[in-house]
């Protein structure tokens, strides 16, 4: 009996989740990203010209891929984990000998690999609409991909455990993810707004995750690569903490 | 070694509700033990912490001898636990469902196959292992929360109440399935609102009440508390008035169905020949409830 079995079970369980309903996990990113490079990349954006030295297009793919990984890495966790509370299955996580380490890694895998599944689908994707994509740190690129899906599945995880209703798991995505990642410099450059609305989205963490990201495929970024990065790492030690111990507590799953 | 040991439990919820003031209990190794009460009286309370789905206010819980504080992983490994609601995945197979509860206790899917199998064929399942557990009716929904708790082979196992609402078929063939699991070792604790079954199964009960063990003995010795029996006999001739027997209670519930309240240490015999000398004649008599229950009104009341 091993906790490499237990953890190896959730995230086999995860996965096969999201794979098994892979209309509603995989393909409405495959649809609406095309939609985005169709409209804003090709038809808007030719007529935009160039930022940073780059075609339109070639500027919003990286955006639109991480805001397809925030999402659908978010998306995972909080409505597997949901449900799990929901239908009350939850119970046998919490019977069973699981530690609360397994547990949050197992759920965080699933949105994890399902962030990083979605990204690779757009990527190949964005392929049908430029020639080639530029790459100017694959490292920069995976270790960002990487560790925003970690990051927001964290969030997902953290949003579920204190979801009371399926409402609670929409309010987050609707009211602030979404405005976040639109106001995150997916679809133009921060250099482009007022002073005040600069230093304002400095605040928004999205801002940080699309720039070094971005910088990974055209070499450009509004802000110094290394700490977007730092900042990204020290939000996930942060969230992992407060699930760890929102895990110890029981806090919205045990009594 | 006690399966199960409760030492000065505690449990207030947020709103101020005392569900447990205090209790203290022991369930012996390898013992069928009835843990009884009414509704809202704790006894889910109880099982939510013994099995760590509540959290508690104070008090110790050991299983097996592991503190379930500092001994969690441990203690969770003797316990099974079939609780009262469904809380399985409704969209997974019921033979995946028992696979993933193995492979939370860290069982090997090959091992759990096999164990799987044993334990849906002792429920009776083995033909449903691939139907989505959803589509099954409430009786064999029942029977797969039994099918996992037994898959990691409990010492303890707990079952809340497992009888509820299935049918009287069901619910004696899941009677000599308790039955047989006690026999090979594994100590139940059951609780149950049909106290013929705890009667019938359990060697040794607790009643709890408002919070606090208000009876925890065996069960001959409990049920040696009776002092009245109570019959309902069906008479052969209508009547229009119960009659007036000194040392008996009667009460003509219809004018050919007496209800009789006779002290212990009276025979029926006796009771006969006083009617007959009323000119009362008796066709067939029945108990007019079981005698756990009785005694649990007395006790609870």
């Amino acid at each position: 009996m091993s906790t490499s079995t237990t953890l190896y079970t959730i995230v086999y369980k995860e996965v096969h989740r999201f794979l098994r309903i892979w209309p509603q996990t995989l393909l409405p990113p495959a649809i609406t990203t095309s939609l985005y490079f169709l409209i804003f990349g090709r038809l808007i954006g030719d007529r935009i010209g160039t930022i940073n030295g780059v075609s339109y297009m070639e500027y919003i793919i990286p955006g639109v891929i991480l805001m397809s990984v925030i999402s659908h890495s978010y998306a995972n966790v909080s409505s597997s984990f949901y449900s799990t509370k929901f239908q009350r299955h939850v119970e046998e996580l919490l019977v069973a000998p699981v530690p609360n380490w397994v547990i949050l890694v197992g759920y965080l895998s699933g949105g994890i690999l399902r962030g990083l599944l979605v990204g690779g689908v757009v990527t190949l994707i964005s392929l049908m609409f430029v020639d080639k994509v530029e790459i100017h740190s694959l490292f920069i690129i995976l270790l960002t991909a990487c560790l925003t899906a970690t990051l927001f599945a964290l969030a997902g995880f953290i949003n579920a455990m204190l979801a009371e209703s399926f409402d609670h798991i929409s309010l987050i995505p609707n009211f602030i993810l979404t405005p976040l990642n639109y106001l995150g410099g997916v679809f133009y450059s921060v250099s482009m707004l007022p002073e005040i609305w600069q230093k304002i989205s400095l605040a928004n963490p999205i801002l940080y995750m699309v720039n070094s990201f971005r910088y990974g495929f055209i070499g450009v970024s509004d802000i110094t690569v290394e700490l977007a990065l730092a900042r990204i790492i020290g939000f996930i030690i942060f969230l992992i903490s407060l699930s760890l111990w929102m895990l110890s507590k029981g806090i919205g799953i045990r009594n | 070694m006690n399966a199960l040991s409760l030492q000065n439990l505690t449990k207030t919820y947020g709103n101020g509700f005392e569900a447990l003031k205090g209790i203290d209990l022991e369930v012996e190794e390898g013992d069928f033990f009835a843990l009884l009460g009414a509704n809202g009286a704790g006894k889910s309370t109880a099982i939510g912490i013994i099995s760590s789905l509540i959290n508690k206010t104070s008090g110790h819980v050991s299983i097996f001898g592991h503190d379930i504080d500092t001994e969690n992983r441990e203690a969770k490994r003797c316990l099974g636990l079939v609780p009262q609601e469904i809380n399985f995945n409704l969209f997974e197979t019921v033979e995946n469902i028992l696979l993933i509860y193995a492979g939370y206790y860290g069982i090997p899917k090959k091992k759990a196959k096999v164990l799987a199998e044993k334990s849906l064929k002792q429920m009776y399942l083995w033909d449903k292992r691939h139907t989505i557990s959803r589509r099954l009716s409430g009786g064999m929904k029942r029977r797969v929360m039994i099918a996992r708790a037994l898959i990691h082979s409990p010492r303890l196992l707990i079952l809340d109440e497992p009888t509820a609402g299935v049918d009287i078929e069901i619910r004696r063939s899941m009677w000599e399935m308790m039955k047989e699991v006690n026999e090979q070792g594994t100590a139940i604790i059951l609780t149950t609102h049909y106290l013929e079954e705890a009667e019938s199964l359990c060697r040794n009960i607790a009643i709890i009440h408002e919070g606090m063990i208000v009876e925890n003995s065996d069960m001959a010795t409990l049920l040696s508390y009776i002092n009245v029996n109570h019959f309902i006999l069906d008479l052969a001739n209508p009547l229009l008035k119960a009659p007036d027997i000194k040392g008996y209670k009667f009460e003509l519930s219809s004018e050919k169905v007496l209800n009789v309240a006779i002290p212990k240490k009276n025979t029926l015999n006796q009771l006969f020949e006083e009617l007959s000398m009323h000119n009362i004649q008796i066709k067939s008599l029945k108990n007019k409830s079981n005698r756990l229950e009785q005694l649990f009104m007395d006790i609870v009341q």
